[in-house]
């Protein structure tokens, strides 16, 4: 989806400001969200990592865009709990003392192509062109452009188009696909390269 | 949603809605004991960079290990027994003298927690995820690393599966020098490729 966390090369944002010597975590709620992720994922297998990403892109945007990190995952998985009917937003907000935003509705999820296409090192692609309003691990910065493929994963992972909404994944493997700054944003820094993860049904021969 | 608290009402606090979210889970019998106390616990003991700082370090130092690394970054990490969560398909990328890598995840904050840590606050921030992939250059010049135009930045975008770390190359100087000695100068910033292991 075209949603305001694909951040990738959107201007606007000042200066980065890293914290010497950080905790892992500042407050005592942090972990909270983070272990959670694993109770659903993992022990309950209420959803997926993929689905929590997309709970998460599913954020109103102004809330997204003013809320910290730890809150972005209580959110997320808050909101799947809810979906799923482990637990109703009444029950958090009375627990919670106020309002608990959640996530908007999931729409459907999208099936990996059937074909698969026998991509190697060196081949040259083109990122597909379509757009798709659920869950994407495709930045849009990349979307219809060309570039080089750098690795093959030995390991195919659920297409996350749709693990992302809870439907069976195609197994894929992953390319890491280099492409080259200035084809990306006409002011990219000069010599410099990105190179994006994609998902083979992200990618076309060329 | 009529029960629902009205869009008036004062938003519950980021703590208060986090403990709510487990209190709910509780009353339903739905977290293991402990398990919150012990996922933090990992986070904050287990998974740091110092795990990556001795991976970086051996490639140094071992070349069998380094071409171990550059072909099975996952197997070699798990030989000195690190792996787990968000570490399950670990890829190395190699600096060289015209090269330097930089790794950020644009559409969330994916790292490789086994050997990094969970990442710092900068990483995940929407400066960073929106700058870097753009103006690497600059964004890294105001970071404290001021690289020659010669050198290529190369910054890899965690989008799928694959969690990175950055090998960089080893400092001049450090002839002769230990695996801990060489370990102590890779922080996390190092394996992300925002500093230099840099000799005092």
């Amino acid at each position: 989806m075209d949603g305001v966390h694909d951040l990738g090369g959107v201007n606007g944002f000042g200066v980065v400001r890293p914290e010497p010597n950080e905790p892992v975590f500042h407050e005592s709620w942090e972990p909270i969200g983070y272990a959670l992720i694993f109770v659903g994922a993992g022990e309950l297998k209420a959803f997926t990592i993929d689905e929590l990403r997309h709970a998460i892109e599913r954020m109103d945007p102004r809330h997204y865009l003013t809320s910290s990190y730890y809150e972005r995952i209580v959110t997320g998985v808050a909101a799947l709990f809810v979906e799923k009917g482990y637990i109703t937003h009444e029950t958090l907000e009375a627990k919670a003392g106020g309002r608990f935003p959640l996530a908007l509705p999931v729409t459907p999820g999208e099936r990996a192509r059937d074909e698969s296409l026998d991509l190697q090192p060196g081949d040259a692609v083109a990122v597909r062109s379509g757009h798709f309003r659920g869950h994407a691990r495709m930045p849009r910065y990349v979307r219809g452009k060309r570039g080089t493929i750098l690795h093959r994963t030995t390991h195919a992972f659920p297409f996350a188009g749709s693990a992302g909404h809870g439907i069976e994944a195609k197994l894929e493997p992953t390319y890491h696909v280099k492409f080259e700054a200035k084809d990306l944003w006409s002011d990219a820094a000069d010599n410099s390269s990105v190179v994006v993860d994609l998902w083979e049904s992200y990618l076309e021969k060329i | 949603m009529s029960d629902h608290h009205s869009p008036e009402a004062p938003l519950a606090s980021k703590a208060a809605r986090a403990n709510a979210l487990r209190a709910a889970l509780d009353e339903k019998n739905l977290i293991p004991k402990d398990y919150i106390e012990n996922f933090a616990h990992v986070a904050e003991n287990d998974w740091k960079p110092q795990n990556g700082a001795h991976v970086v370090a051996k490639a140094w130092t071992d070349p069998a290990f380094r071409e171990r690394l550059l072909k099975d970054a996952t197997a070699a990490c798990a030989e000195l027994g690190y792996g787990g969560p968000q570490g399950e398909y670990i890829v190395a990328l190699v600096d060289t003298p015209q090269l330097h890598h930089v790794i950020v995840c644009t559409l969330c904050s994916c790292t490789a927690w086994p050997i990094l840590g969970l990442p710092p606050d900068w990483y995940k921030s929407f400066e960073y995820r929106s700058r870097v992939v753009r103006e690497s250059r600059s964004l890294l010049r105001e970071m404290g690393l001021d690289l020659p135009e010669s050198v290529e930045i190369r910054v890899v975008d965690t989008t799928a599966e694959t969690r990175f770390l950055v090998l960089p190359l080893r400092p001049q100087g450090t002839k002769g020098w230990s695996e801990d000695q060489l370990a102590a100068l890779v922080s996390k910033n190092v394996l992300i490729g925002v500093a230099l292991p840099k000799i005092d």
